[in-house]
């Protein structure tokens, strides 16, 4: 990788003259250098607001430094726990039934036998991912209505003599974010483990069956061990997305009636920054999400170091 | 090899199990699809499962006669138009100068765009930036800030690198100059990753709602999205069934659902093509989500 020149100090040509030759080349990636610049190196340099009183008067620079002051009102505030508890909460059993979902739906479309139809699953398992939450959150709350399809399906049923107000009752929310993400992309999920069990040896499967293992047998010795590799870098990656991905989802499904149980992090910061202006605020509050992020990544990753041969990255 | 009995129990179980999966996931999406093709009062009686009670193209009507919905169209398909060729462009010609082993600054490049990929300014910062470039109510804040994508760019790169050298060396001998390699070559022989690009961020332009959400309000620059975002979040909040409720709910919910489907269309109809993608598309760098 290091420059190959190293071996043959004598003959390496200047710096210009090597610039000039491969202009060309030059040319190509220096857009990138400078959208990178202007997109992602400068905004993390604004994350010093955080630290500063900033208002909308001032540049980011120029304000005044105040120190760790809004992180300390952040942890003040009565609405820390109640957001503390909801984006936990929900990320949380979204992990607790989707992580393990995903596999299960994987090992079992792989035991399907008919190709067309396994095929044919695949096609409709992934096409919700692609849907966007705007989508998704229209058809949850319609469904959900008063006059909505499962009301009038319960009503029908008997089960309830009158409808049930799903979206106005914070104690139904929870469920409502688990399930329609569920819904959503547990599908997608098994797409990676399908195609590391595509790589698994059919002569594993062939010498299990003359020993006389089980299907249970085969799926526990032989499929769950093959994708070990993918559970471990899956288990990584959703932990530490865990506490970013769900501003969308929850902006569509919130409302005034919900919110004490709907409120995340993420919606919180866009609430308090975006809506209200509190900018110095707000970004306390996003670092805050990210340092906790950062510690779920680490820990995760120590995690899977032990449960795999060698870590992922 | 014969099946024994727990194999064809097991089988059939599984099978009634999928048939079950199949109809939770596509059940929904079809049910909306015929809840906006049937009567707007009549779908609120219920009952209405895989086609429609009462046929009518009224929503669709009530929708198309409204001026906002063809300029958010147009919103959508141009940033999606000029988003993907931008972004397909800058990926192409970025990953191909890094697989110069001897480009000046790559490794510093590397480490940059690594960087990018783990840490960010976060919502608010990014947003007092991108005021600051006069960004905000801005057609181009749907494309700048996602033309660079360093993970793409990996995914470009390790398609560029399993293109025989050779190729490239005996056109450079018969005196063809970079950018001919580049167009020529190049180009022509990476078709299958160019195309994974460009759906993937297709998709990803026609369905993101959050930076309109963020950095737009002026509604001649909503896309679809945002258009549906604004009708759900405002019209449908929970309301009492009560006489007039119900006719604003009527209105409402027909017009949602025919919006619905309107901008769900695009998405379906690549799909088939994107399929093809899935796999090289996540597996070659599973690193991004």
């Amino acid at each position: 990788m290091e420059d190959s020149s190293t071996t043959h100090k004598n003959k390496k040509p200047s710096f210009f003259r090597r610039f000039k030759d491969q202009a060309f080349y030059q040319a190509m990636i220096w857009p990138s250098v400078i959208l990178m610049i202007l997109f992602n190196f400068i905004p993390m340099y604004g994350l010093i607001i955080a630290f500063k009183n900033y208002t909308v008067l001032d540049t980011i620079g120029g304000a005044p430094w105040v120190g760790f002051e809004y992180f300390q009102e952040f942890f003040k505030d009565p609405l820390f726990w109640t957001v503390i508890k909801n984006t936990f909460g929900i990320a949380f059993f979204k992990m607790l039934i989707g992580f393990p979902g995903a596999i299960v739906l994987a090992v079992l479309i792989n035991e399907v036998a008919n190709l067309h139809f396994k095929k044919f699953i695949q096609t409709i398992s992934y096409l919700p991912h692609f849907l966007s939450w705007v989508i998704l959150g229209g058809m949850v709350i319609m469904w959900l209505s008063d006059t909505g399809f499962l009301n009038s399906l319960l009503m029908d049923l008997k089960v309830i003599s009158k409808p049930i107000e799903f979206m106005a009752d914070p104690n139904k929310y929870w469920a409502i974010a688990v399930l329609s993400d569920f819904w959503k992309e547990v599908g997608w999920g098994t797409i990676l483990y399908l195609a590391s069990m595509t790589a698994i040896d059919p002569s594993l499967y062939e010498a299990a069956k003359i020993d006389g293992a089980t299907k249970w047998q085969q799926i526990i010795h032989i499929t769950i061990p093959g994708i070990r590799q993918m559970i471990a870098l899956n288990l990584i990656l959703s932990i530490g997305g865990l506490l970013g991905s769900n501003l969308d989802q929850t902006l569509v499904l919130q409302n005034s009636l919900n919110y004490a149980s709907s409120e995340v992090l993420n919606s919180y910061v866009f609430k308090m920054g975006i809506k209200q202006g509190n900018f110095s605020y707000a970004t306390a509050v996003g670092i805050f999400v990210s340092v906790v992020s950062l510690i779920l990544i680490v820990l995760s990753r120590w995690g899977t170091r032990k449960i795999s041969d060698k870590s992922v990255f | 090899m014969r099946k024994t009995k727990e194999e064809k129990i097991f089988n059939f179980v599984n099978l009634v199990f999928m048939v079950f999966f199949t109809i939770i996931i596509a059940f929904p999406l079809i049910n909306i699809v015929a809840l906006s093709f049937n009567d707007p009062l009549d779908a609120l009686k219920g009952g209405i499962f895989l086609w429609p009670r009462k046929f009518t193209f009224e929503s669709y009507y009530t929708v198309l006669e409204n001026h906002a919905i063809y300029l958010a169209f147009i919103v959508s398909v141009s940033k999606t138009i000029v988003g993907i060729v931008l972004h397909t462009f800058v990926t192409a010609i970025t990953a191909y100068a890094l697989t110069r082993e001897d480009l000046i600054g790559r490794k510093w490049f590397e480490i940059m765009g690594i960087l990018t990929m783990f840490v960010n300014g976060g919502m608010i910062p990014t947003f007092l930036v991108f005021k600051s470039y006069g960004l905000l109510n801005n057609f181009w804040v749907y494309i700048l800030p996602v033309l660079f994508s360093f993970y793409d760019v990996i995914i470009m790169m390790n398609f560029f690198r399993g293109i025989p050298r050779s190729l490239e060396e005996s056109a450079e001998i018969d005196g063809a100059t970079p950018f001919t390699v580049f167009a020529k070559i190049i180009i022509p022989l990476s078709l299958p990753v160019i195309a994974t690009i460009a759906l993937y961020h297709g998709v990803y332009q026609w369905n993101d709602y959050m930076t309109a959400n963020i950095y737009v309000n002026n509604e001649n620059l909503f896309p679809l999205q945002q258009l549906l975002y604004k009708i759900v979040s405002e019209n449908l909040s929970p309301t009492v069934a009560t006489g007039t409720a119900v006719v604003r709910q009527t209105t409402s919910q027909s017009m949602q659902l025919a919006t619905m489907v309107i901008t769900t269309i695009p998405v379906v109809a690549v799909y088939p093509f994107l399929q093809k993608y899935f796999v090289s598309g996540l597996t070659l760098g599973a690193v991004k989500e």
